[in-house]
């Protein structure tokens, strides 16, 4: 079994990772009712004796002692990391694993990438080598960082390049929060376009989210939990606000619902690969399945059931519904349809009481809505994993490789270009050290071309490429 | 003699479970409708080809388990061990921590020459434990990277290290959509490797299984358990002992025999071999042992099972066969390429015999009648000499170039298989897989064309050259197949 490293980058990363952490433990305590340490929980946790000082007490085998995640923890502020130690998770991680300043990235960018990477380069070496050592067989990075801010942005993918350097073989699986259109940051274009370049170039795969989507969903859920018309379909037990045993019963702010979505994605992305099932997805078919070209790695993922009720006996209608929701727009956890846009291939993540007929029906009975490009056709990558989430019988994670990210990827860039052309806010880039003007027009023009590669796809779709003709033998 | 089976991957690992633990059951059945003595002698023989003893007397799978992770062998040796009645080996397992994630190439190239030593030195000590080899089962995916690309590179290096045994491959052939998104790239290269290094290809479809789960079998929510058992079902009736001749006191002793080592040759040199007679031949290559002829030429590797009658165990308690109904079904099967018993189109005839067909068959012509090279017909079960097998032996079935004296044969035995009174099972050297076989070609070829995912092949060193390659060799075969 392999194990993976998160690595959580500002404000927005931490948060995200101490829900992620939360639901981690929950869910490995639900499956792992004896308390003993098995290959499923190492994949995340250590378990260390913490009697014994130093850095000897790890334990391989036998009951679980005390569980430390295999993370790494880093801000440039304090708040978060210090509530995070203060609050219930403290334990879990391991204070060697911590990265912080007091000053903060202010916002921008190049102060994240270019002062504090300088600066905590080695540090960052260091903890990441450590968090490898403790690993047996140490298969993927999970970075998660927003794009808009100072660190998550700058720092976040400044990391990247030293994983891709130091780390060549192990996966790097970038979750990036991006700003939503009303973002209160004045330069989160600037910061969202030049993060932007680093993931193009250094991530093997890239979730997007969107602030906005996650908002959205959780409104909705709102909405149909207080309008009490559906008060009897409607879960106590969504993955959303997902209770069973949680740490925090109430959500006070939408964030946390927020959070727990994306806690959410990694947990389900991962479950196949901890888990057993009949059809196995370990994180290395992921990409091998779903990134045909090394730049398009940005993968469109949407979970369900976000908030339909999920009973036992799965009636085969509901369970066709959460295939069907996972296609809808509703579910994305980006603004896009990829309903009606191109695919390039599409995974199926499923957890739970679902056999592979279930999955067949469903492809063959949702095909015929979708188009996929020409050379790809039959582009569908699907998974069993029988333990189903907490609180759950069963549930779904769609990714798609499809061309309705450009979207984003645009509008993101039209919001560049208006504080570009008027050299808006500029000045605070460059006047730190090693930032020129040329890494804002490269950072346009990566994203440009990767704009392009898109474009291109969705040409093939009105003029069809002929097809090669066979090889022919004597 | 005794068959040491390869079982590699996740599907490789659950499928070799139910095929072992479908052999013990039907020989430990009571349930066999033949003598107390006949008995005896199906188990002695079944479990001398696939089981070996250890002092407690649990028998032991004659197999050595292959994964690059963890988790599919720990559940597959547990779930032998708890079975109580047979287990795999203590130490008859290889597996590593980290998969070959869906890429043919880094199972091939990576993790096959990197284990190569450990792999080998099982199998080996899997083999010093047969008082006699009849060879090697080697059952694997073609879709995913460790069955595909590790079961590829096993077979070769067994064919360099035992080139007098026989290697037949048992693939899996995955569902037309929906599993793996490279798996038209990871099975041209796993079909064209084992082209070269294999003696027989056993192809299973993973559509005409499920189909045969929900029409036959009439399960409604299907599970790749369900698959495999239905699988493992149709791959004992094939491995159970049987007869090799009419009246023959013994049980066959080599199973494998059905698929024959030919020598690389052209047409022409086995037009000669066959213009010889074919026992001085058998004995020539296997002393003792009569061979069945499936694999006459190295161009036709590819064999089909079907067999009749599968059905629910609800359905069987209603049923009766005859050897007549059963063989007529099975027959029409076999011309109008049917996967099952059910929507035989028994419209389709074979050609007048006598009267050569009009010009070979256009190319992406609809095949409506199935041309084969050899048949080979496996009849279990009571009255079993009274059936009729003339319907088989039809030249107008077969290719030009081959009698059916040669290309048609029989094992029989009355022992009954599993719970079925009467049953047959069809393994066809034929335009069977003509089709999937161009599908898969053609869907790798537009891919390739666009040149996508080559990059995830190149890292690991498999360049476009080896694809060509591969496209290169399988169009031929795709053109031979076509050709009959």
């Amino acid at each position: 079994m392999t194990q993976s490293v998160v690595v959580q980058v500002g404000q927005c990363g931490n948060q995200i990772g101490c829900c992620f952490w939360d639901l981690a433990l929950r869910e490995h305590a639900a499956v792992n009712q004896k308390g003993i340490y098995d290959e499923a929980i190492s994949s995340f946790f250590r378990n260390v004796d913490t009697r014994v000082a130093g850095d000897g007490g790890s334990i391989s085998r036998g009951k679980i002692c005390s569980l430390k995640a295999r993370a790494v923890l880093i801000d440039m502020e304090e708040g978060v990391v210090n509530e995070i130690l203060q609050g219930p998770l403290r334990d879990v991680f391991d204070s060697k694993q911590l990265i912080t300043d007091i000053s903060g990235s202010g916002n921008n960018w190049a102060v994240g990438h270019k002062v504090f990477g300088r600066l905590y380069q080695e540090q960052i070496l260091e903890k990441l080598r450590k968090s490898a050592e403790h690993c047996d067989c140490l298969q993927c990075f999970f970075v998660i960082h927003s794009m808009g801010g100072g660190t998550g942005s700058g720092l976040g993918t400044f990391l990247l390049k030293v994983l891709e350097d130091e780390f060549p073989e192990v996966y790097r699986f970038v979750t990036s929060v991006y700003p939503s259109s009303e973002d209160d940051v004045i330069t989160s274009p600037y910061n969202s376009i030049l993060a932007m370049k680093e993931l193009n170039e250094h991530a093997d795969c890239v979730l997007p989210i969107d602030n906005q989507s996650l908002f959205d969903i959780i409104s909705k859920i709102d909405l149909v939990v207080n309008s009490r018309k559906l008060d009897t379909t409607v879960k106590p037990k969504s993955l959303v606000t997902s209770s069973v045993g949680a740490l925090k019963k109430q959500h006070k702010k939408p964030f946390d619902a927020m959070n727990n979505i994306v806690a959410n994605l990694l947990l389900n992305l991962t479950s196949s690969a901890r888990f057993e099932g009949s059809l196995n997805m370990d994180l290395n078919e992921i990409s091998m399945n779903l990134v045909p070209f090394p730049q398009l790695h940005y993968l469109v993922s949407s979970l369900t059931p976000l908030y339909t009720l999920a009973d036992v006996n799965i009636p085969p209608r509901r369970l066709d519904q959460m295939f069907s929701d996972a296609f809808s727009k509703d579910y994305q956890l980006i603004r896009a349809d990829p309903k009606h846009n191109l695919y390039l291939a599409c995974a199926l993540m499923v957890r739970g009481n679902v056999q592979i007929s279930d999955l067949r029906r469903n492809i063959e009975r949702l095909k015929p809505s979708l188009k996929f490009v020409s050379w790809n056709q039959e582009g569908w990558k699907t998974s069993l994993c029988s333990v189903p989430p907490v609180g759950h019988s069963h549930s779904l994670l769609a990714l798609a490789n499809n061309t309705c990210v450009k979207p984003t990827f645009m509008e993101l860039k039209g919001r560049f270009m208006r504080l570009y052309k008027k050299k808006a806010h500029l000045h605070h880039y460059l006047q730190v050290e090693g930032m020129e003007e040329s890494c804002f027009t490269e950072a346009v023009s990566s994203l440009s071309a990767l704009i392009q590669e898109y474009n291109q796809l969705e040409a093939t779709e009105s003029v069809p490429v002929p097809d090669l003709p066979r090889l022919s033998v004597a | 003699m005794s068959i040491v089976t390869v079982q590699l991957g996740q599907c490789g690992n659950q499928i070799g479970f139910e095929v072992f633990d479908t052999l013990f059951s039907d020989s430990h059945s009571s349930q066999g409708l033949c003598s107390k003595r006949e008995n005896e002698a199906y188990r002695a023989s079944c479990k001398e080809r696939f089981f070996s003893e250890e002092e407690n007397g649990v028998p032991i799978a004659r197999a050595v388990l292959v994964d690059m992770e963890p988790k599919v062998i720990n559940q597959t040796l547990s779930k032998a061990a708890r079975s109580g009645r047979w287990k795999y080996g203590q130490h008859a397992y290889f597996c590593q921590k980290q998969g070959s994630g869906n890429n043919w190439a880094y199972g091939y190239s990576v993790h096959g020459p990197k284990h190569k030593e450990s792999i080998l030195d099982l199998i080996q000590k899997e083999v010093e434990k047969c008082d006699s080899l009849s060879g090697f089962f080697i059952i694997m995916s073609m879709a995913g990277g460790t069955g595909s690309g590790i079961g590829a590179f096993v077979t070769q290096n067994l064919q360099d290290q035992y080139s007098n045994s026989l290697k037949m491959n048992q693939i899996i052939w995955p569902y037309r959509t929906g599993e793996v998104i490279v798996q038209n790239y990871n099975s041209i290269l796993t079909l064209s490797h084992l082209y070269r290094s294999s003696d027989a290809l056993l192809v299973h479809e993973n559509d005409a299984v499920h189909k045969i789960c929900a029409k036959l079998m009439k399960i409604r929510q299907i599970s790749f358990s369900d698959m495999n058992q239905v699988l493992a079902h149709q791959l004992g009736s094939v491995f159970q002992p049987t007869y090799s001749a009419e009246g023959s006191p013994h049980y066959r002793r080599n199973p494998l025999g059905l698929a024959l080592v030919s020598s690389p040759s052209c047409f022409l040199s086995t037009f000669l071999l066959w213009s010889m007679s074919i026992e001085t031949i058998f004995l020539f290559f296997f002393t003792g042992d009569l061979m069945e002829n499936l694999v006459p030429h190295p161009e036709f590797k590819m064999l089909s099972v079907r067999n009749i009658p599968q059905m629910s165990e609800n359905s069987l308690a209603y049923s009766t066969f005859t050897w007549a109904g059963l063989l007529k079904h099975l027959r029409q099967m076999l011309i109008s390429h049917a996967k099952m018993e059910e929507g035989i189109d028994w419209q389709v005839r074979p050609p007048l015999s006598g009267l050569p067909p009009l010009g070979k068959m256009p190319f992406n012509k609809e095949l409506h009648f199935n041309t084969s090279i050899a048949n080979l017909v496996i009849l279990r079960g009571k009255d079993v000499q009274s059936a009729d097998l003339d319907g088989f032996k039809d030249p107008a079935l077969y290719t030009s170039w081959l009698k059916p004296v040669d290309a048609f044969n029989v094992w029989k035995t009355q022992r009954a298989f599993s719970k079925y009174e009467k049953s047959a099972t069809l393994v066809s050297n034929s335009q069977f897989l003509v089709k999937p076989l161009d599908m898969i070609v053609g869907k790798a070829w537009n891919m390739f064309a666009s040149k996508a995912y080559i990059h995830q092949y190149t890292k690991f060193g498999i360049e476009e050259e080896d694809f060509l390659d591969s496209f290169t060799l399988l169009e031929q075969v795709v053109a031979s197949y076509c050709n009959l």
